[in-house]
């Protein structure tokens, strides 16, 4: 075992582990510092997996901007301190199943498709900002530009929603 | 570092967000199972350009896609949380049945 | 062997300079902030105009109990402080003060300083969340509310610079670096600093702890050493900010006779930043949650969007 095979494994067990508990825990804000650390575990697999940029942008997006906006989503939708009971619906069973199934599914696809492949780290190259801006600006300018007007979109809904209630009260 | 590694850790973290987005019944905690299943599509676009040593390095901008596109969905799903929490003092996903098709079929207004 | 004994010396120069630096911006603010008030300032501790006023002020709250409120989340609750000061301490690490006098060079370390520094304010959050006080948690949602409408203006001017440079390296960015940037730049570098000061919640933009309506925010139930970690946090932020505003905007080791004392252009540098960033605290009235929001949406954000379009016109005119 390499190091980076053995970093990944922790990794990996982390990030598993902290997703688990993301949906699992009963307290609510617990919920959303657990996805920080399956966040951070990702990140570091990322950086592992020569995509140094990608794993930057991740803790600066999610860690920084939507883990932040989910705490103060619970903070501002009144989310209690102590743990709740009813957080979760009483279809936990079909869930397992259903979530069991899709492991499986996928699961035994990529086993089955790729056993026996090896991922050569070795001399891969890493995703700099040199060589992703490169890419993202030679060849992959027009989804990048849809892209800027599905945010610009994204914005101008979320301003038209968060000001629903005045325009009705004027009515 | 055999492929199915990083490709099975995915499969897990995207079956880990389904079971979240199905039993939470918390509008935000469904957004976190969400992010989960995205963060687990990101590493395995993230394995596969490992993978194919792609000199156009497609799987890591979509993986840069797919997280801003990830933003722009919880910045909007927030949203209508809170829009959600102001109309009706909570954010229980199941209780939402306004659209939903009611029991008795609907009389024509007409 | 020598690489690893040349690491771990650049860790604890760094580890030093993290618990040296924010003490003594500490007992910058205590005098420079009295003697602009007309007072004097603390003038016992160690003799000589009070300089271990701070030694003193650890000593003291390492020896208070350590409470935590019957109703907080208890591992939180602990948590918290640390969350809030770590991200400063790896923010250093990659920030130079000299060419080649750097904990450790990377080739995206802008981005990763700018990432770093907002883990922070998860730190922050969890203890206004976790101590289950009313007023923590309405000082934890201001935090998030101008974390949020900050977080853009701050990163739009780091890149500006970046796109100046041409490259994310800090110590490439300071050798692009030429004195007419401060013309070029200024707006830009007038957005980074105003907007860092609004995320390390400094006066004018103490709203998530004012203390006259919020007894003291996120930090309410905090006492002993606790607490110190945040008062240290805050400090270690505001070395983290000036020193990224004197390597980005200000030329880092750039001025007469770099070659030999270049390293301490940069600390001069930073050292004055920090002193405007008590000045500041001191000239400045707080603002109200609305005046923020707006100085950062309509003011600062318009602003630096200016600054991105002049500072591309730029690049180009000056490539061809």
């Amino acid at each position: 075992m390499t190091v980076v095979e053995v970093l990944f494994l922790l990794l990996g067990l982390v990030a598993a582990g902290s997703a688990l508990l993301v949906v699992t825990t009963r307290t609510m804000v617990h919920a959303a510092l657990w996805l920080v650390v399956t966040l951070g575990a990702v990140a570091g697999i990322f950086l592992l997996l020569a995509a140094e940029f990608v794993a930057w942008v991740q803790i600066l997006i999610y860690v920084g901007a939507v883990v932040v906006l989910l705490l103060f989503a619970l903070m501002l939708t009144k989310a209690p301190t102590g743990p709740q009971p009813d957080l979760d619906a009483r279809r936990a069973l079909p869930a397992v199943a259903v979530a069991g199934l899709v492991l499986a599914v996928l699961g035994t696809t990529v086993v089955a498709g790729f056993h026996g492949v090896e991922l050569d780290l070795d001399g891969a190259v890493v995703g700099s900002a040199q060589t992703t801006g490169a890419t993202i600006f030679q060849q992959w300018v027009l989804p990048f530009e849809v892209l800027s007007v599905l945010l610009l979109a994204a914005l101008v809904g979320a301003i038209v929603l968060s000001r629903g209630t005045g325009r009705r009260g004027g009515e | 570092m055999p492929l199915w590694w990083p490709l099975l850790l995915s499969s897990l973290l995207f079956a880990i967000g389904v079971y979240g987005v199905l039993v939470r019944r918390n509008a935000v905690l469904v957004l976190m199972g969400v992010e989960l299943m995205l963060n687990a599509v990101n590493l395995n676009l993230v394995a596969f350009d490992a993978y194919f040593r792609d000199v156009l390095h497609g799987g890591q901008t979509f993986a840069l896609f797919v997280i801003v596109i990830a933003a722009a969905e919880i910045g909007l799903g927030l949203a209508i949380v809170l829009l959600v929490f102001r109309t009706h003092g909570q954010i229980d996903v199941d209780t939402m049945r306004e659209l939903a098709d009611r029991e008795e079929p609907a009389v024509a207004e007409r | 062997m020598a690489e690893l004994v040349e690491v771990l010396l650049r860790v604890a120069v760094v580890l030093l300079a993290f618990l040296v630096v924010p003490l003594l911006v500490g007992q910058v603010e205590h005098k420079a902030m009295a003697h602009m008030q007309s007072r004097v300032g603390p003038m016992y501790a160690g003799g000589f105009h009070g300089w271990a006023q701070l030694v003193a002020d650890g000593v003291k709250f390492v020896q208070k109990e350590d409470v935590v409120p019957a109703a907080a989340d208890r591992t939180v609750f602990k948590m918290a402080p640390a969350v809030a000061l770590l991200p400063y301490l790896v923010a250093m690490v990659a920030i130079p003060i000299g060419p080649g006098l750097v904990g450790q060079d990377l080739d995206i370390g802008l981005f990763f300083v700018v990432a770093v520094m907002g883990v922070g304010v998860v730190g922050t959050l969890m203890g206004g969340w976790s101590s289950a006080n009313k007023f923590s948690l309405l000082g934890g949602i201001r935090v998030a509310a101008q974390l949020m409408a900050y977080e853009l203006p701050f990163v739009l001017a780091a890149a500006s610079v970046a796109m100046a440079a041409g490259t994310l390296s800090l110590t490439g960015i300071v050798e692009a670096w030429n004195p007419w940037w401060l013309l070029w730049q200024a707006p830009a570098a007038l957005v980074f600093f105003v907007a860092g000061l609004a995320e390390l919640q400094r006066p004018p933009f103490d709203i998530p702890v004012a203390d006259a309506e919020l007894v003291f925010g996120p930090y309410t139930e905090y006492g002993g050493l606790r607490f110190a970690l945040f008062i240290l946090a805050e400090y270690a932020g505001i070395v983290v900010l000036s020193a990224l505003t004197a390597v980005l905007f200000l030329g880092g080791w750039h001025g007469p006779w770099e070659d030999q004392v270049g390293w301490l252009w940069t600390l001069a540098k930073t050292g004055l930043v920090a002193f405007v960033v008590v000045w500041v605290r001191v000239a400045y009235p707080r603002l109200r949650e609305d005046q923020l929001q707006r100085l950062a949406w309509q003011g600062l954000v318009p602003l630096v969007l200016f600054q991105l379009a002049v500072t591309a016109i730029g690049v180009v005119v000056m490539s061809s």
